[in-house]
Parts: structure tokens; sequence; C-alpha cells
């Protein structure tokens, strides 16, 4: 696997294999205004290349740790314990023009709503194109050329025409694709993905996932996934924290904890699967054919 | 149309639009469901389940085809004929969000009753009836009294599926009644439509996912693109599913040990797809 690939651009920020891109390290996050703690200790380290995933329903803290290392946590939230550390950068202190240049160029986010976050006036190609720009001082046709390049990456068949168009001729699965290129644009180390596929259809979830493990293969690219699906997580991720209301109950690599989950509440989520989903009817198929197969 | 038979759907067509813009929703949908079965109805957004059950249920105009509910043919009925065949509350409706079907002023108790009231049954006589629903939808007596606003999204839930069983109707439609619930909740409302079955009340249940309806529905019904494409037991489409459109949803399903498909089956089934 090369970390550099056709992916990167000679402004990416080369990155050893075992360095660590993203360290929490017993994060806490209080909420100023109702006076009390939302986030009671979360710690994991991120290298090139590893998947780590969180798990938990809303109002578990996933979505404020995800903002937390960010630097975007909403007003009245202040991280009041622990550190986090961007490539070994310490991000207690950074200004917001410190906050600017990592945010992009070495960490990364695409969230549950993509049609949010880009602009229904401007076509969706000049909007990465203007990423690009900005980030990595590019002109404007090299720029141009290189969105085209990203939409290709991220797997959309007709990157000159979807360049051209706008918000509301994209299906929602085509968005989030247009989001991931634009998250990419700048060569972050880290993207973090946080319930970026709860708001499709199955199959077009599928091919989201199959696209960031694609990305974290081919470019090394460091992955936070978060989803309320325990089954999303498990399906790229090395290691998971299970959260619920702010705590993290339980936290390993993903095949321990799928297979002797400790707590009660990993174990709820595993039942809910196990009782009334697919798992039934295929593991029983598996077993029939000799043992279950890991997709890869 | 067999004895048993609470819904048969023959060659459903639907249209949208007028002259050019006129677009297809349904295209020769047929299906069957019997007393006391649960049918999950699958498919992506857009795919028709939902003009389905609205077609089924009066609320939109087929162009074409059968609809006979619990022996009666409702295909040609005018609004006046809809009005009475609901409020004998034969076939009933469970939404996505049950705030959209209970009335933010009004108490559990009196949203529970209502339909029997407007059925002509007397305020007692009707809260005496209600009483047992709520132990089949796991509700605490002492809800009756509250809000809709007071009570959580899955105890709304419960509530919205209670009342739909109020009028003891022959067939409920339950459009994604789990997807806006967490997990906990999801299991609480599948325990309690497993258990309907019991009770002789056929159920269709929509939704865009397959992993939610496979441990609650007897059979599947798999639409893609306004077409019906698949039938079978549960266990038959899971295990052996026939339509490229199946085979490639449940080969997306994400499930704790992998075990339905690989990236390349993915992308070979997508092009498959595309092509077919």
């Amino acid at each position: 696997m090369t970390i550099l690939s056709e992916l990167r651009t000679p402004h990416a920020v080369p990155t050893l294999p075992d360095e660590i891109v993203l360290a929490l390290r017993d994060v806490r996050i209080y909420d100023q205004v109702n006076d009390r703690e939302i986030v009671h200790g979360i710690s994991f380290e991120l290298t090139p290349g590893r998947v780590v995933g969180i798990v938990g329903e809303s109002g578990s803290g996933k979505t404020l740790t995800c903002r937390a290392a960010l630097g975007i946590l909403p007003e009245h939230f202040a991280i009041s314990g622990g550190s986090i550390e961007i490539t070994g950068q310490e991000i207690a202190g950074l200004t917001p023009e410190q906050w600017t240049g990592l945010r992009g160029s070495t960490i990364s986010a695409v969230f549950q709503d993509p049609a949010s976050y880009l602009n229904p006036s401007i076509r969706v190609g000049s909007q990465i194109a203007e990423v690009i720009r900005v980030k990595t001082g590019a002109k404007r046709r090299q720029a141009r050329h290189r969105a085209l390049e990203l939409l290709a990456a991220v797997h959309l068949r007709n990157p000159a025409l979807v360049y051209e168009q706008y918000t509301f001729e994209l299906s929602g699965g085509m968005l989030q694709r247009v989001l991931i290129a634009a998250a990419i644009a700048a060569d972050p180390t880290v993207l973090i993905a946080d319930e970026a596929t709860t708001a499709l259809d199955v199959t077009v979830q599928a091919e989201i996932l199959d696209l960031l493990a694609d990305l974290q293969e081919r470019i090394g690219l460091a992955l936070l996934v978060v989803s309320h699906d325990l089954a999303v997580v498990a399906q790229l991720c090395d290691e998971v924290l299970v959260m619920r209301e702010g705590e993290v109950v339980e936290q390993g690599p993903t095949a321990e904890v799928l297979h002797n989950p400790k707590h009660e509440y990993t174990r709820m989520l595993i039942a809910e699967h196990e009782q009334y989903g697919l798992e039934r009817y295929l593991e029983a198929e598996a077993d029939r054919d000799g043992g279950l197969t890991r997709a890869g | 149309m067999p004895a048993d038979a609470v819904l048969q759907v023959t060659d459903l067509d639907v249209h949208y639009g007028k002259g050019r813009r006129r677009a297809q929703a349904l295209d020769g949908v047929s299906l069957e469901v019997r007393r006391g079965e649960t049918v999950g109805l699958i498919g992506e957004t857009g795919s028709g389940k939902s003009t389905l059950a609205r077609t089924i249920l009066g609320l939109v105009p087929a162009s074409a085809g059968r609809v006979v509910i619990d022996g009666e043919e409702v295909s040609g009925y005018r609004q006046r004929q809809w009005r009475t065949l609901r409020r004998r509350g034969v076939v009933q409706y469970v939404f996505q969000d049950p705030l959209r079907s209970l009335d933010p002023d009004v108490t559990i108790a009196d949203s529970l009753i209502e339909p029997l009231l407007i059925r002509g049954v007397a305020r007692g006589e009707a809260l005496v009836r209600v009483r047992p629903l709520l132990e089949r939808v796991r509700l605490d007596e002492e809800l009756l009294a509250r809000l809709p606003g007071e009570l959580s999204g899955g105890q709304r839930q419960r509530v919205a599926v209670a009342r739909a069983l109020v009028t003891e109707p022959a067939l409920v439609i339950l459009d994604e009644p789990v997807s806006a619930l967490d997990s906990a909740n999801r299991v609480e409302v599948l325990e309690i439509l497993k258990e309907l079955r019991t009770s002789g009340v056929a159920l269709v249940f929509i939704s865009h996912d397959l992993g939610s309806v496979a441990g609650v529905a007897d059979r599947v019904a798999v639409m893609y693109q306004g077409r019906l494409v698949e039938t079978g037991t549960t266990r038959e489409v899971i295990t052996a599913p026939q339509h490229v459109y199946t085979r490639l949803l449940i080969g997306s399903a994400p499930t704790l040990r992998s075990g339905a498909a690989s990236r390349a089956d993915r992308d070979a089934l997508r092009a498959a797809l595309l092509t077919a």
C-alpha cells in the first residue's frame, strides 16, 4: 500500500505509518449553560490507515467529541479536561488562524446532511475548486483540474457533468460523494465521518462505506467513523468505542467487542441485530457453507 | 380470492402528473396479504412502497388494477365511500413520526378512544376497551392522562400502534415505524409487532431497510423502480435472493459479522443493475 498515491498532491503533509495523527486523552466536555459535564472522559489514538469507530445513540456525546477534535464546539460547550493532539500538536490555545490552517488540510469531516454544507446557488464543482484554491494556493485552472480528479476519485460516474451541477440536481448519495471530495481536497491526514451515511438508502450507504474504505487503503487516510449503528462501525473499524450518556462503556478491537461484549448496552446493540436483523438467517447459511466469510 | 386474504392488490398502476410530465409510480404491482400475516415491503426511497400504501388506503388514485380489502373491492370508491370505510376502521395506518397521527393538545386516553367514539361507542365503554391494548403495547396506565409531548418517541410510537388497533382492524399498514427510534425503543416496538401476529391482524411493514423487518415479517416483498421485483418467505428472500436489486440490497445491509457480500461482489451487482 502506498501512502502517497495518485490522489495526494505535492502539498500533502507526509506522515509516517505509525505516527499518531489524532490523539484524545481522557477528554471531558462541559456544558457551561446547564452547568454539567456531557462527555466524561474519552481516549483513543489514530494512525494513518487506521479506522476507529464510535457507536452510540443521539445524545451520547459522540458528535460533541467530533466537534471538539475539529475545534468547532457549539458556543457554550468547552473542553474541561484531558487533551487533544492533532499530528502531535496540542489544540488547547490554538488561535482561530491556526485552526483555519489545520481544518481541511490536516483534519476534515463529513456529516449527516450533505446539502446543508453546500451553497445551493453555486455549481458544486466550483465549490470544491474554491476549497482547493484557498487551501493549497492553486491557480484557477489547476484547481478545476484537481476538482475533476477528486470527483472521479469518489466514484462519481460523470465528473465533468457533476462539476457543472447544482445541489438540487444531485441525489443524497451523490451529494455525500461531493462532500467527501471537498473534505479530502486539501489532503487531510484525518477524516471524521459523523453519521455520514445515516440519511442514505442501504445500498447507497454501502457505496459510501466502500468509498471510505477505498480512500483509507489508497491514500492511508486515518478515519474516525461515528454511527448509531454498530454494524456500520463494525464493517469499517479496527477499534470500537461504545458510548452511552457521555460515558465510554466499552472500548476495544472490533472483533473482541463483537464476540465478547462486556457491557450490557453493547450486548443489547448486538442482540438487536441478531434477533431482528439479517444475521440470524445469514449466519445459519454461512455455517452451512463452512464458516463465516469476512467481507474485504 | 382465497378465503383468508385480507388484502389483494392486482396489476396496480399509478401515474403522477399530466401530459409530458406524466410519470409512472407503480407498474403492475400485485400483492396478497393473508389474515394474521406480516409482510415486509422493502425498497429504496422513490421505489413506490409508500405510493402503494397510499393507494391501498385510497389516498392516491390508481390508473389501473384492483384493490380488495377484507373482501370488499375498493378500487372504484369515491371519497365518501372511503370515509365510511376508514370510519369502520377495517384498515389502519401508522406513520414513521407518531406526532403526525397524535393531536398534541389531546391526552393519550382521548386519542386512543377517539376512533371508538366516532363509531358510536360510549366514553366509559371505550375507556374499558383500550385498557387491554395498553398492556399489548407495554404502556403504563398512568400515561393515559398525559399529552403526546410528555412521552418519549418510543412511547408515542407505541401509542400510535395501540390507536391503530383500537378498531380491531383486519389490516394495519406501518410506514417506517421504527426508523426514527433509538435501539432500545426499536427492539421494543419490533417485539410488540411480533406478538401482534397471534391476534390475527395482518400487518404490512414498510421499510427501506430489510434488516429492520427481517425479525418480524413472515414474507418479504421487494420493490424497485415502481415494480414488485421479488416476493417470498423472509428466509427465501434473504438466503436465496433472485433479483439483482435484492441481491445488492442484502449485500449492502451492514451486518455484525459481514457475512453478506464483499466489496467486489457489490461492485459487480451495481454494474449488473445499471445494465439491467
